[in-house]
């Protein structure tokens, strides 16, 4: 009985140490969930002189990839990407971030172009807007133009089965 | 020695200079406002260092962006805002205090005074901070006064 307070500290401690240490710090919980997405205003890689804004896609659910050719990561995700776009169930648009043109249209050469359009954003402005601070990242916005979810880091079959599609489906239903 | 030191101090400056790029302010005061800025503020990527500290890409951005913010006029506080509004309170070394950060702030404070409480209490129990009665005081004094009789 004289132990029970000090274990019971102790028993505290170990179980909110041991939360805190399976908590991935890089995971930073975005304040853009739940807020209109930031205005941008950007040039297609494969056609510059075309310009696509946030107000163009109002109305449908669409998925923003942060990819970059000097990312190592993306390339682990594009399998997953691609599956993902060949799923249909919204368009998947990339952020070609502070990236160069040609590296990009190699990437995409090389390795296949899952995107209705990537959008150039060579000086990184966009990408500081979305508050995007590690490549890859995956953006989920619904129909009101409002992101959802967002993906911090390569996604792989698990997060694309377990919460890319179930949201996606939800959100167009 | 002389050698020893001057390599020391050679290489101290190194790191700091590999990081900083070079800004022209308005005034003093201006740049005292991006220094302070830069040094509260975290960089993203390598989570550890603040923006003045890191030579990270995102980095060099956000200092290029809160020289600009602050060139345009703007307030520290509205650079301050622009950051967190993107990437949350985490940005912020110095947490501002608010409903989700008050056990932050005070939770230390008041686990002090809880172990004080503790301590108050345990010592109590044990009768160390109990003054002594009228009783134990006169035999005290006592003794002493039988022992300066002694010598």
């Amino acid at each position: 009985m004289r132990f029970a307070i000090p274990l019971g500290i102790f028993i505290l401690m170990v179980g909110l140490l041991g939360y805190g240490l399976n908590l991935d710090p890089k995971k930073v919980p975005s304040p853009l969930i739940d807020k209109a997405a930031p205005t941008f205003s950007l040039a297609k890689l494969h056609a510059p002189q075309q310009q696509i804004s946030n107000s163009d896609l109002l109305g449908q659910v669409w998925v923003l990839n942060v990819w970059a050719s000097w990312c190592v990561a993306c390339r682990a995700e594009h399998e997953w990407v691609t599956r993902l776009a060949q799923m249909n169930l919204a368009k998947v648009f990339g952020l070609n971030y502070k990236d160069k043109p040609d590296d990009a249209k190699n990437w995409l050469r090389q390795w296949g172009d899952p995107y209705s359009a990537s959008l150039k954003d060579e000086d990184g402005r966009v990408g500081i807007d979305w508050g995007v601070y590690g490549v890859p990242e995956t953006f989920i916005v619904d129909k009101k133009g409002i992101i959802r979810y967002k993906f911090i880091g390569p996604i792989n079959q698990g997060t694309l089965n377990s919460e890319i599609v179930p949201l996606l489906r939800e959100l167009s239903g | 020695m002389l050698r020893l030191l001057t390599l020391c101090l050679l290489l101290y400056t190194m790191p700091l200079q590999a990081v900083i790029e070079t800004y022209e302010f308005e005034s003093a005061q201006m740049e005292a406002e991006y220094y302070k800025l830069i040094n509260e503020l975290r960089c993203l990527v390598c989570q550890n260092q603040n923006l003045s500290g890191s030579n990270a890409d995102l980095a060099k951005d956000l200092r290029k962006q809160t020289y600009e913010m602050l060139n345009q006029g703007k307030t520290p506080d509205q650079v301050v805002q622009y950051m967190v509004d993107r990437y949350g309170d985490f940005v912020l070394y110095r947490p501002r205090v608010k409903k989700g950060t008050l056990l932050l702030w005070f939770g230390p404070f008041a686990l002090l005074v809880l172990v004080l409480w503790l301590v108050i209490r345990v010592m109590r129990k044990k009768q160390i901070l109990v003054p002594p009665d009228a009783d134990a005081l006169q035999r005290a004094q006592q003794l002493l006064s039988d022992n300066q009789e002694k010598q």
